[in-house]
């Protein structure tokens, strides 16, 4: 789990090794909204919420519950402190921060650091 | 099996099915072998509503009970079969047909007949009476050749009867040998009023009258001759002066009756010979006969109660009603007439809203002994309270019904006097005490109280009573209901949907700023996404609208379990060229899509990858399809019969407006999803009644049904009004739908939505038919908006480069979701399993 910082939108404990994968423009990103991405052969889903401090979020597309790719095409909301996303199929909740699921304790999905790099997004494991 | 004791109920009216209701909920009837005798050749249906029959019902609307329910419960029901003869020595009934029937115990419960005064020629053709279907359909035959009507009789019944003459169309009159209208129910000052407003109705009200004989007429088939020596001239005499319980069989037998008959019974419902119970209409209590269903159930309840081997009493039943008379409010509470010694009462009429009211009051001034009310009827289920539970009446007992002006409040009777045995729901006999459990256990709103106790699913007269109730406990349980949408706005939908409209707010962003707080959820977006397409109607995948879509609408398609979509082009009425059906297979072939007929009338094209929707829908719109909404809360499909072009049995062309209406329709945006049906007769083969709006062509026309509905709750739709033309048809469906759009709850259906009404169908239908709260303007103008503002959303998302963007599965690539695998079955596709996967990738 990697944490942004207000101010700069930088990894704050970035490793070393870490590759970033350009992705797209992000004008070509919904507001409020999520889409999927490739990385490698992952899916991903990458939301784009600029009223918050870290304005992107990724985790895995995959829904481990619904067992279908659609985590992208979910509706994005608070709850509590906790952002997440509706699973579209039967409405689980993911945390964007931590991947955790809110009504499943047991289950996570993958997270996935993105940042914003001159109008850029980039995507990384 | 051979040691049950055998029981056999004679009647299968109201009160003889009621009976067997109760011993089947209570368990008591697996401990007997049941024959039940049904004389009639239906099994028991509504008799209060029978006058409905001609208002749009059908005898199955009528039905209380099938002949399953029946065979479910190893009930033998001889239908059509009279008992001829009860012989108490052998313990056997006589049935019509020879065959003898062994008993233990007998319950009779053979009802009434109506009485037919015994003048001369009263046995004449056309002279008909008014109790069973059969007796409607015979009066339905005789009425085709007939101009004029008279009901004999001007009491409950004979009103009742005066509405079915003058829905046939006939020019009716009521004679009534009392110096007035409704004499035991009513006195003289509200006689008068409803006299009045009956007459304007064109029904003709001849009082005073006593008809001596009946002989050939001159001008029509018959002439009455009175006592006065006037005449009247009629084609068909419907006699309905007041019952006469039936009590043939017991007679014969010699069991004991009164000196003007009924079977006479003690506290338990049993006659002089204690195998033998007598229930309903047919039994004399105390020397009285109960002509009203209600004291029927109760003794129903007693006799079912005491064959379960339960001690139950019947200590007499009140006699108070509250009805509409062909639309004119009449109520009678106890002592109508004041006769009580010392009795005191206050009226209050008013001769230009012709209403009337009046309160009767013992000689103290301390409790209620008596109420009538005509014209306006609401303080009924107050004053019904006030009388039974004996409550001490307010220091002004005439506040009760004046009426309140200068915003004074009303004097009413909170919920917390009423003692816990206070009766709320007459018709099913639910107390407060019971309402107070069924709280207790959960059922916090209109609906689940009404599903869990049935109160207020009869009459409907304690629907405000029972609200009141409901507010009250759930107030003193500190139970505050939360209505609040979720987190993110303190408000009901209703409240948001007012705000926006108010406030002319046409995104999300400005009423989570004005209003709300956080950054919403996936409850309030579609509301409120659904909210401001109902009102503006913009395009919904517009960058502002689309993060607040749910799953389907965001991408104009039904999400299936693998995350591939479903797609439903709209067919208006289910028709459609053989053209446009060639290319839903052409399309469905080149995307090898797995293709199923709905039950909606049209196709539904599974199996379509989120990438592949605007190639698929380019395909359709070129065909000149248009998106069909299947994945909205929005106006589904309008259903129809193929009606009057091609039906030998059509009435109206069905088809035609069921075209018509979806087009009208469609796009509307609503609380939850809208159904329609239309059928060209009353076949109904659209099944209209099961939908949100049901028309059914009349010979004169439309009725409308509304807030039906199937699937895991199904309702049949209430007749909202009958006869109607085109014009005010649509005009109607404009403003209910509106009235739905505006003031119901999130993800409500209208039927769920009609159930928590308060004042239900009377209200709605004041609502959109009278214009009670002067908006009918509006409502009409808002689905104007709607209507002229529709455009295919699937049209102008194929012709947005912005929107086509966001149905690729990957921002950064055009590769499908890998992990959408199809196998084939019968010939088509369908989701793979996991197990039949190949082992590739992890996901």
């Amino acid at each position: 789990m990697i944490r942004f910082t207000k101010e700069n939108n930088m990894p704050t404990s970035q490793p070393p090794t870490q590759q970033w994968v350009d992705i797209c423009a992000i004008d070509d990103l919904t507001p409020e909204a999520g889409c999927g991405a490739l990385l490698g052969d992952e899916q991903v889903a990458l939301f784009y919420l600029p009223n918050q401090p870290e304005q992107l979020f990724a985790i895995s597309n995959y829904d481990p519950l619904g067992e279908a790719n659609v985590l992208a095409r979910g509706i994005v909301g608070n709850i509590g402190e906790q952002l997440v996303v509706a699973s579209p199929l039967y409405k689980q909740h993911f945390d964007l921060r931590t991947g955790a699921c809110l009504e499943e304790a047991e289950v996570t999905v993958r997270c996935y650091s993105a940042r914003i790099e001159a109008g850029r997004v980039e995507l990384s494991g | 099996m051979a040691n049950k004791q055998k029981l056999v109920v004679i009647g299968n009216g109201m009160v003889g099915h009621n009976l067997i209701e109760k011993l089947v909920d209570s368990g008591a009837a697996q401990n007997y072998e049941i024959t039940v005798f049904c004389e009639e050749s239906r099994l028991a249906y509504d008799r209060v509503h029978l006058s409905e029959f001609f208002a749009g019902k059908s005898a199955d609307d009528l039905a209380l009970t099938t002949g399953e329910f029946y065979q479910q419960q190893g009930i033998r029901v001889l239908v059509g079969c009279a008992a001829t003869a009860i012989n108490r020595e052998q313990k056997t009934i006589v049935a019509e047909a020879g065959e003898e029937v062994a008993y233990d115990l007998l319950v009779l419960a053979t009802g009434s007949y109506p009485f037919v005064p015994p003048m001369p020629g009263h046995d004449r053709a056309r002279c008909l009476v008014y109790r069973t279907i059969d007796d409607l359909e015979a009066l339905t035959e005789a009425a085709k050749n007939s101009k004029v009507g008279a009901v004999v009789g001007g009491g409950l019944l004979g009103l009742e009867a005066a509405k079915a003459v003058k829905d046939l169309g006939l020019e009716t009159h009521v004679i009534e040998f009392a110096p007035r209208l409704m004499a035991v129910q009513v006195d003289d000052g509200g006689s008068a009023i409803l006299r009045s407003k009956i007459e304007a109705l064109g029904v003709q009200v001849h009082t005073g009258k006593n008809t001596t004989e009946i002989v050939d007429g001159e001008s029509a088939f018959h002439r009455m001759n009175f006592a006065d020596g006037g005449h009247l001239e009629t084609d068909l005499v419907l006699f309905s002066a007041g019952i006469r319980p039936q009590d043939t069989l017991a007679r014969a037998c010699g069991l004991e009756l009164g000196e003007r008959g009924g079977i006479v019974i003690n506290n338990q419902c049993q006659t002089s010979d204690p195998a033998i119970y007598a229930i309903g209409e047919c039994a004399l209590w105390n020397g009285r006969i109960f002509g009203l269903v209600a004291p029927g159930y109760q003794m129903a309840g007693v006799a079912a109660a005491h064959l379960a081997g339960k001690s139950a009493q019947f200590t007499g039943a009140d006699m108070s009603t509250k009805l509409k008379l062909m639309g004119v409010d009449v109520a009678s509470i106890g002592d109508a007439h004041g006769n009580v010694e010392g009795s005191r009462s206050y009226v209050y009429s008013d001769e230009v809203a012709e209403v009337y009211k009046k309160v009767v009051v013992d000689e103290s001034g301390d409790k209620l002994l008596g109420a009538v009310l005509v014209g306006d009827a609401k303080e009924y289920g107050t004053l019904l309270q006030y009388m039974l539970n004996e409550i001490q009446l307010p220091e002004h007992p005439d506040d009760l019904i004046l009426p309140q002006r200068d915003g004074g409040a009303a004097v009413g009777l909170g919920p917390d006097m009423l003692p816990e045995t206070a009766m709320i729901c007459s018709c099913h006999d639910v107390t407060k005490g019971d309402i107070v459990t069924a709280i207790d256990d959960g059922a916090t709103d209109i609906g689940a109280l009404k599903s869990c106790t049935k109160a207020s699913t009869g009459c409907g007269g304690c629907a405000a009573l029972l609200k009141s109730l409901l507010d009250s406990e759930l107030d003193k349980r500190g139970l505050e209901v939360n209505t609040d949408i979720c987190e993110h706005f303190a408000y009901t939908r209703q409240d948001l949907y007012g705000l926006v409209r108010v406030g002319q707010l046409k995104t999300f962003a400005e009423l989570l700023e004005k209003h709300g707080t956080g950054t919403g959820c996936e409850l309030c977006k579609p509301a409120i996404g659904s909210i401001l397409a109902s009102c503006w109607n913009d395009y919904v995948l517009q960058k502002s609208l689309v993060g607040l879509q749910d799953t389907n609408d965001r991408y104009l398609a039904n999400m299936q379990k693998d995350g591939t979509y479903s797609v439903v082009p709209r067919v208006p009425g289910g028709e459609i060229t053989p053209d446009k059906l060639i290319v839903l297979g052409q399309v469905a072939k080149e995307f090898d899509l797995y293709t199923k007929i709905t039950g909606g009338q049209r196709v539904d094209l599974f199996g379509a990858r989120m990438d592949q929707l605007p190639a698929i829908w380019s395909k359709l719109i070129d065909a000149g399809f248009e998106t069909g909404h299947a994945y909205g809360k929005s106006l589904r499909t309008v259903k129809s019969c193929v009606g009057s072009t091609w039906c030998r049995y059509g009435v109206d062309d069905s088809a035609g407006l069921a075209v018509e209406l979806e087009h009208r329709y469609k796009g509307l945006r609503s609380p939850h999803k809208i159904k329609f049906g239309v059928s060209g007769c009353t076949r109904e083969c659209a099944e209209a009644q099961s939908k949100d709006i049901g028309i059914i062509a009349t010979e004169k026309g439309w009725n409308l049904y509304v807030c039906g509905n199937g699937g895991m709750r199904p309702r049949h739709g209430d007749l909202f009004a009958t006869d109607l033309d085109k014009a005010t048809l649509i005009e109607y469906i404009d403003r209910v739908l509106m009235f739905y759009v505006s003031s119901a709850d999130k993800l409500q259906r209208t039927s769920v939505w009609m159930e928590n009404l308060e004042g239900g169908l009377d209200y709605l239908r004041s609502v959109v038919i009278d214009d009670r709260l002067g908006i009918n303007a509006e409502l009409e103008q808002q689905m104007g908006l709607v209507i002229d503002s529709y455009a295919c959303e699937w049209k102008a998302a194929v012709e947005d480069p912005e929107s086509l963007k966001r149905f690729r599965h990957f921002v950064n690539s055009d590769k499908g979701d890998s992990n959408v695998v199809f196998v084939r079955e019968r010939e088509q596709i369908r989701p793979a399993l996991e197990e039949e996967k190949p082992v590739t990738e992890s996901a």
